[in-house]
């Protein structure tokens, strides 16, 4: 970004200061990445998960508004932005107010260092994946004032669970990126992108056994620190009524599924950034526009694959019980994450330049895992469309 | 499963302080108006008490003023996830006390509705279960095998809530024509799909991790609570009105009773529960099998006067509705309205155990327990 703006100054010959062209520039493209993308994304989410939990759940979904119900996130952000604001009486009202604002800034945030392409990304920080989990961390902060400012007991244990457990798998989640950060030897999420080559083999997740078990660590410990099933303890709908939104009303309430359904996004973009290669596609064309299109669809699509399977598994999977979420946490996946840090610094240390054999067999390893997996739905598929030949239902 | 804490001021562990949370009466997981005054420690419970009467509507007050035939449409809201049963409490009190003899035909037509009803009834138990749990794809799955019976009953009877089929002396209708091979056709389909829903979740480790050994009811606890129905089985008790003193035709059919083992946890636990509910489903789809099979032709209903007016005395009436053991007590003084009636049932007695059980839960554990004894919230206060 600030290589663009340079070339741009450079071939202008306004009077601008150069600070002022930064920071013009970075809003302008801050504003352009929050409205044109993130929060689109983020309802156009909502949207594509209200439809595969349909698939998935013999339904149909919602269907009426635009082709397909394509565009029933924008009906449902002007519903509730026209809906009445409603702030308990009991409650602080400053708090209350600000909260959701601290939720959405935390994962806007994130989008600062998150890459699209090789060329496309707001600020290629240094230090990007701390940064990251640094601010994605304030969303805590915005759902312990959520549930503490309601003035409501189920609100106020919807924010201290979602407390607890957001920190807690703050842990596994950074022990897993620490091999990432062993390997890569940079905290930017550009240099962490472009030491990994695009054909799987050379993607972080296949570089050794202790890499692979990081890869899943991480996805487990994020959906953890997103909320999402079987970890959405915070907002568990039928225990704590709706956990710290539970007395938010209108566009306030939305924001917070906002966050929930963009985090998802930054979820994937992790995932597809630290494990799979990110926008590393092969080199087709000397054509920059081209490549850059193309890497930015190859980057999408890996994001989004990471997004459809925590859907996927929100509507397979119940949910877990406090303790078993903490034992699950402390007694599991911190050990097997600090021993994925310490294998792979010994890995590095015996085979310094990596093994191309391991790469291969860990990549065949996962191969043959999918190919299992993806006979034993299509097993099921074709068990469960048994019956719906078996017994016409009856016209009524 | 109970969780062990250091309490606040002994041991020197860190103080803490007992909330009270007010679960209820409107709560996404109390199955209706339900209450649950929860003292808790952070998430565990000290106890839970159970606020019952959201839901009075004084059905059994009712029947002393609208008389015997009109009391039958109330009968529905008793219980109005398995309204069938419910009414044929009612219709065998008017029987026994009128001494009138139900045509062959009009039991058959009696027992594949209460047990089409059983199944629907178990159906939306086991999807609100899996909704309580976190898991919400079986719900929908279950919804709509549901809806199939519901299309079925409505057949019958016209409604697809408060099914109101039987009368006093038999069945209003007899079943229309062609119905016999929609039901087998149904249930070919039925019956697969059941075994699917159970695949979504019976073996599923956080689903067996959340239900295995929580909140435990010994057989001898189940007996003296009076918990009915597959909450009583799910004990280790195989204690089934239809079999122990078998009403209506029931003595005709061969089915299993599903009695809990403790398989994944302790006897009697959740998880035997859950499971329990999940067997009979099949069981009753085996009952309709046969009575489809063996029904004989003839009336469905026998002459009942309009003015009907049973001998003076009184009558206790036991049969297995969807949520156990559904005792109705029924006096009359000889004239055209009842002078007393009562119900206990199922759910009711389920309700008087959370108390008991509750110490030491989770909150989260309250949630599956109400849901795993199938708590219908109608059917506790009547």
């Amino acid at each position: 970004m600030q290589g663009f703006i340079d070339s741009l100054l450079a071939t202008t010959t306004t009077g601008l200061s150069r600070e002022l062209a930064y920071l013009g520039g970075m809003i302008g493209f801050g504003a352009l990445v929050v409205f044109g993308f993130i929060l689109p994304m983020a309802g156009i989410t909502s949207w594509l998960e209200r439809r595969v939990w349909a698939k998935i759940q013999s339904r149909v979904g919602p269907n009426r508004v635009g082709p397909g119900g394509f565009l029933q996130w924008l009906a449902d952000g002007l519903k509730n932005l026209l809906k009445e604001d409603v702030i308990p009486e009991a409650a602080d009202p400053t708090l209350f107010r600000l909260a959701p604002y601290i939720v959405v800034a935390g994962f806007v945030a994130a989008f600062v260092a998150i890459p699209f392409a090789g060329s496309l990304i707001i600020a290629d920080l240094n230090i990007g994946i701390l940064y990251i989990s640094a601010v994605t961390s304030l969303v805590v902060v915005g759902i312990l004032m959520a549930g503490w400012s309601s003035n409501n007991r189920w609100s106020m244990l919807g924010g201290i669970r979602s407390a607890s457990q957001i920190i807690s798998y703050e842990i596994p989640a950074g022990l897993s990126v620490f091999p990432v950060v062993l390997l890569s030897g940079t905290l930017s999420m550009q240099g962490i992108i472009e030491n990994q080559g695009w054909a799987p083999v050379d993607w972080h997740m296949f570089h050794s056994p202790f890499t692979l078990a990081a890869f899943l660590m991480s996805y487990i410990a994020l959906l953890a620190e997103g909320n999402r099933t079987p970890f959405d303890l915070p907002e568990a709908e039928s225990e704590l009524v709706a956990g710290f939104a539970t007395e938010y009303s209108g566009m306030r309430s939305l924001l917070f599924f906002l966050a929930e359904w963009g985090n998802l996004y930054v979820i994937g973009a992790i995932m597809a950034t630290l494990f799979m290669g990110g926008w590393q596609v092969p080199a087709f064309t000397d054509n920059v526009v081209l490549l850059t299109v193309a890497q930015f669809g190859m980057f999408f699509a890996k994001t989004y694959f990471w997004v459809f399977v925590a859907m996927w598994i929100r509507a397979t999977l119940p949910r877990v019980r406090v303790d078993q979420l903490m034992s699950l946490c402390w007694k599991y996946m911190v050990p097997i994450a600090m021993v994925n840090m310490f294998g792979t610094a010994l890995v590095m240390v015996v085979i310094p330049e990596g093994s191309r054999l391991m790469s291969y067999a860990l990549c065949g390893l996962m191969l043959f895992g999918l190919v299992r997996f993806g006979r034993r739905v299509n097993y099921h598929l074709k068990r469960s469309r048994r019956y719906d030949t078996v017994g016409a239902i009856m016209p009524v | 499963m109970s969780v062990e804490i250091e309490l606040a001021g002994e041991g020197g562990g860190l103080a803490t302080e007992e909330m009270v949370l007010n679960m209820g009466p409107q709560h996404p997981s109390t199955h209706g108006v339900l209450r649950f005054i929860v003292t808790a420690d952070g998430e565990v419970m000290r106890r839970a008490v159970p606020d019952i009467g959201y839901l009075h509507r004084s059905i059994e007050k009712i029947a002393e003023k609208v008389g015997w035939h009109g009391f039958m449409p109330y009968t529905d809201r008793v219980d109005y996830v398995a309204a069938m049963t419910a009414n044929q409490g009612w219709a065998m009190c008017a029987e026994r006390l009128g001494g009138i003899e139900v045509p062959k035909r009009g039991e058959y037509c009696r027992v594949i509705a209460a047990e089409l009803g059983r199944a629907c009834s178990h159906l939306l138990g086991f999807g609100a279960m899996g909704m309580d749990i976190g898991a919400i794809t079986p719900f929908t799955h279950a919804l709509r095998e549901r809806e199939m019976i519901n299309d079925l009953l409505e057949e019958l009877c016209g409604a697809r809530l408060t099914f109101n089929y039987l009368r006093i002396g038999g069945v209003a209708w007899d079943l229309p024509p062609g119905y016999e091979e929609k039901v087998l056709r149904f249930l070919d389909r039925f019956e697969l799909a059941v075994d699917e829903m159970g695949e979504l979740l019976s073996d599923n480790r956080i689903w067996v991790e959340r239900l295995a050994g929580v909140a435990p009811v010994p057989p001898a606890m189940a007996m003296a609570y009076g918990l009915a129905g597959p909450n009583l089985r799910a004990s280790g008790v195989n204690y089934d009105c239809r079999k122990a003193h078998p009403y209506s035709v029931y003595n005709d059919f061969e089915f299993d009773v599903p009695v809990g083992t403790g398989e994944k946890g302790e006897l009697g636990d959740c998880y035997d529960r859950y499971i329990c509910r999940l067997r009979e489903i099949r069981q009753s789809s085996r009952i309709v099998r046969q009575a489809i099979e063996k029904i004989p032709d003839g009336p469905v209903i026998a002459k009942v006067p309009r003015n009907f007016k049973p001998r003076a005395g009184d009558c206790h009436v036991v049969l297995e509705s969807a949520r156990g053991e559904m005792d109705w007590y029924c006096a009359s003084d000889g004239t055209e309205y009842p002078y007393r009636v009562h119900i206990k049932t199922g759910s009711f007695t389920a309700m008087s155990i959370m108390e008991a059980l509750s110490p030491g839960l989770m909150i989260a554990d309250l949630v599956a327990v109400i849901a795993s004894f199938d708590i219908v919230a109608p059917e506790v206060d009547r």
